[in-house]
């Protein structure tokens, strides 16, 4: 018979090790150099379709699943291959999909905007900005009848945080106290939309008020800062005191999708040059002071293992055209 | 065989599916008292208030949410209050639950049922009358069931609950009260069969939903005057089984079909298509379509009768197919 979930034993976050904190680097490097070839391919007119790099927001990726188990979940948006890396995603079979082969993570039916990896605990990207809400709301309730005191993290933006999913949820959410973590990327725009135009609040964390929920926002480029916000919203989700919302005020380097330029019409280079002297990487390299051999030695291993994705992405079979007519129907 | 309403099948079929399986669980407004219609009768009384709850006024949220439990293995039912409101939630049941298994490859399912009263006859107006089935059956990777009787209800409704695929289960309002048979002990209806409510050789006359009483009480009618009309309900319209339906237009070589929908680009539309392209060279007549008229379900009793389709409309259409003056 389904339960309420059980009370966990109370367990502090973990502090983090240097090795904890240099895994981290590697993991946002890993998601940066997978954006950069994706837009390579991108512009290639290799990957089809519709992309959105997630390049100067890994500190959120990263920081928030590090503090997640395996059989945790996240559900993310149509910037999601840095969420999904960050995961435990496969790289080779996303990589497939990025590029429509039969081996990739949804049998070239997804594409860029749809990667998920059951298997991983990703259950999706969805591109109808804040429909993940209410699905992660349910994957809380379901997590809470089962007693198996998992999680499921939503990521979304300052956009979808004026979507009415996003307030039906948190209100399910806090009354049902679901384990359930809205993770808010404040990247500024809604596509060109600047989020003082498009929200009544500064901070989107105090929204959280509204629903008798705590909210906190924090420094998005820190992916420390992120871990601890997450791991403590983690924690009173495990515990039973349901959701949790955080901001994490970030900032895309790029434009919203390749089709817009880096600067556009509605932000300046100044106000994204600024932006990039705290570039999430550099900020956790002088954390860890790594010397230039030491980060050099992080790329080779990362470039490595891009490279053996794209091999297997590259020799993968095309997909069949019958293929487009399976599993409309379970 | 003993006799039970339309809507104390519905919620036997909630009970014993509930005892079957404990990943099936119900949630919705108003649903632990059973509040509106009735179906969720004593179901939290019996399975705890973890397993059907009652629900904010977040149609959005809710049906999303029957699809997040679903993508995490339970088997909600989710119920909205009115049909129309389902128009809240449109983007998790179509964007979402109907793509998600095609969409990530075939990872997981979305064993969600979403069930709702549709139809007018009640006087609520515009916004809480409408039958919206052709919306839904559109729609790939979701599926669509239109129970006219007990049985049916029953039978659908605990193979909906089976069904590893979402699927949208409307009952119409005035079948709510309406008793008929029902088997006792487990009775599960497949989907994608027609069933023939009534043999008859003359014409076929094709009812959805709480149509098919039209259907027969014309059907009536039409046998006072020495013709034979043969009633055919499709019972799910997603899938549709358009072999059945075919298989009598040939018998009967004339086709109408009656739904609450409205006429344009409605259920008939697509079930007229189908016949036609199975059964054209039968055909002795065009094939008649009877659905609301082209407008909003009025509110005042004499304008929703006239907007409504009624058993004169089929009679009619059925006579002006056989050629016989009205």
């Amino acid at each position: 018979m389904a339960t309420r979930a059980k009370k966990r034993r109370s367990a502090k976050p973990k502090r983090l090790t240097k090795k904890d904190l240099n895994a981290m680097y590697r993991n946002m490097l890993r998601i940066r150099r997978f954006e950069e070839k994706t837009d390579e391919f991108f512009m290639a007119g290799r990957v089809k379709g519709a992309v959105h790099v997630s390049i100067g927001q890994e500190a959120c990726s990263v920081g928030v699943c590090t503090a997640l188990n395996d059989e945790d979940a996240i559900l993310t948006t149509h910037r999601g291959h840095g969420h999904s890396i960050a995961k435990g995603t496969r790289m080779p079979e996303m990589m497939a999909e990025l590029l429509g082969k039969s081996t990739g993570l949804c049998k070239a039916r997804g594409g860029s905007m749809h990667i998920a990896d059951i298997s991983k605990g990703h259950y999706g990207a969805h591109s109808i900005v804040g429909a993940n809400m209410p699905m992660a709301t349910g994957m809380g309730l379901a997590y809470q009848l089962e007693g198996s005191g998992r999680v499921a993290v939503v990521f979304f933006g300052d956009g979808a945080s004026n979507q009415g999913s996003f307030h039906e949820s948190m209100n399910l959410c806090a009354i049902w106290k679901l384990p359930v973590i809205f993770f808010c990327e404040n990247n500024h725009y809604a596509v060109s939309y600047h989020v003082e135009r498009s929200t009544s609040v500064k901070d989107i964390s105090v929204r959280a008020q509204g629903y008798n929920a705590p909210g906190v926002t924090v420094d998005g480029m820190d992916v420390v800062a992120v871990y601890e916000a997450t791991a403590e919203a983690v924690r009173r989700a495990r515990e039973g005191g349901g959701p949790s919302l955080i901001e994490a005020k970030t900032y895309r380097f790029f434009g919203h999708s390749r089709g817009d330029p880096q600067f556009g019409p509605y932000r300046t280079k100044e106000e994204v040059d600024e932006w990039r002297k705290r570039d999430p990487l550099t900020i956790a390299a002088d954390m860890l002071k790594l010397t230039e051999a030491q980060k050099k030695a992080h790329l080779k291993a990362v470039d490595k293992e891009l490279n053996g994705a794209i091999d297997f992405a590259e020799g993968s079979p095309e997909a069949t055209l019958e293929s487009a007519l399976e599993d409309v129907y379970a | 065989m003993r006799e039970i309403t339309f809507v104390e099948a519905l919620t036997e079929a909630h009970h014993e599916e509930m005892e079957r399986d404990e990943r099936v669980i119900v949630m919705g407004e108003d649903v632990e008292l059973a509040y509106v219609f009735g179906v969720t009768k004593g179901l939290a009384e019996k399975f705890g208030r973890d397993r059907v709850r009652d629900t904010p006024i977040s149609e959005l949220g809710i049906v999303g949410a029957g699809v997040g439990a679903a993508m995490a293995g339970y088997r909600p039912i989710v119920e909205i209050m009115f049909m129309d409101f389902i128009m809240l939630a449109m983007d998790p049941l179509i964007n979402q639950a109907a793509k998600l298994r095609y969409m990530l490859g075939g990872q997981l399912s979305v064993p969600l049922v979403v069930r709702t009263p549709g139809g007018g006859g009640v006087q609520y107006g515009p916004t809480h009358s409408q039958c919206l089935e052709a919306w839904f059956m559109q729609i790939p990777g979701i599926k669509v069931a239109a129970p006219s009787d007990p049985a049916d209800a029953k039978g659908l409704m605990c193979s909906a609950i089976r069904d590893d695929n979402p699927v949208l289960v409307v009952e119409h309002k005035m079948l709510y009260k309406m008793k008929g048979p029902v088997p006792e002990g487990e009775h599960v209806t497949p989907f994608g069969q027609a069933a023939v409510k009534r043999e008859g050789g003359d014409i076929t006359l094709i009812g959805v939903g709480y149509q098919v009483h039209n259907c027969l009480a014309a059907a009536d009618e039409l046998g006072k005057e020495g013709i034979s009309a043969e009633v055919v309900d499709p019972r799910t319209l997603a899938p549709l089984d358009t072999g059945t339906l075919a298989e009598s237009v040939r018998k009967t070589n004339r086709c109408i079909i009656v739904e609450e929908g409205h006429l344009r680009s409605g259920v008939g539309s697509e079930i007229s298509a189908a016949v036609q392209e199975e059964a054209f060279d039968y055909l002795d007549a065009p094939i008649g379509r009877v659905a609301a008229l082209d407008a909003p379900i009025p509110f005042e009793p004499r304008l929703e009768d006239f907007v409504l389709p009624n058993t004169a409309n089929v009679v009619d259409a059925a006579k002006k197919a056989l050629g016989v003056t009205v």
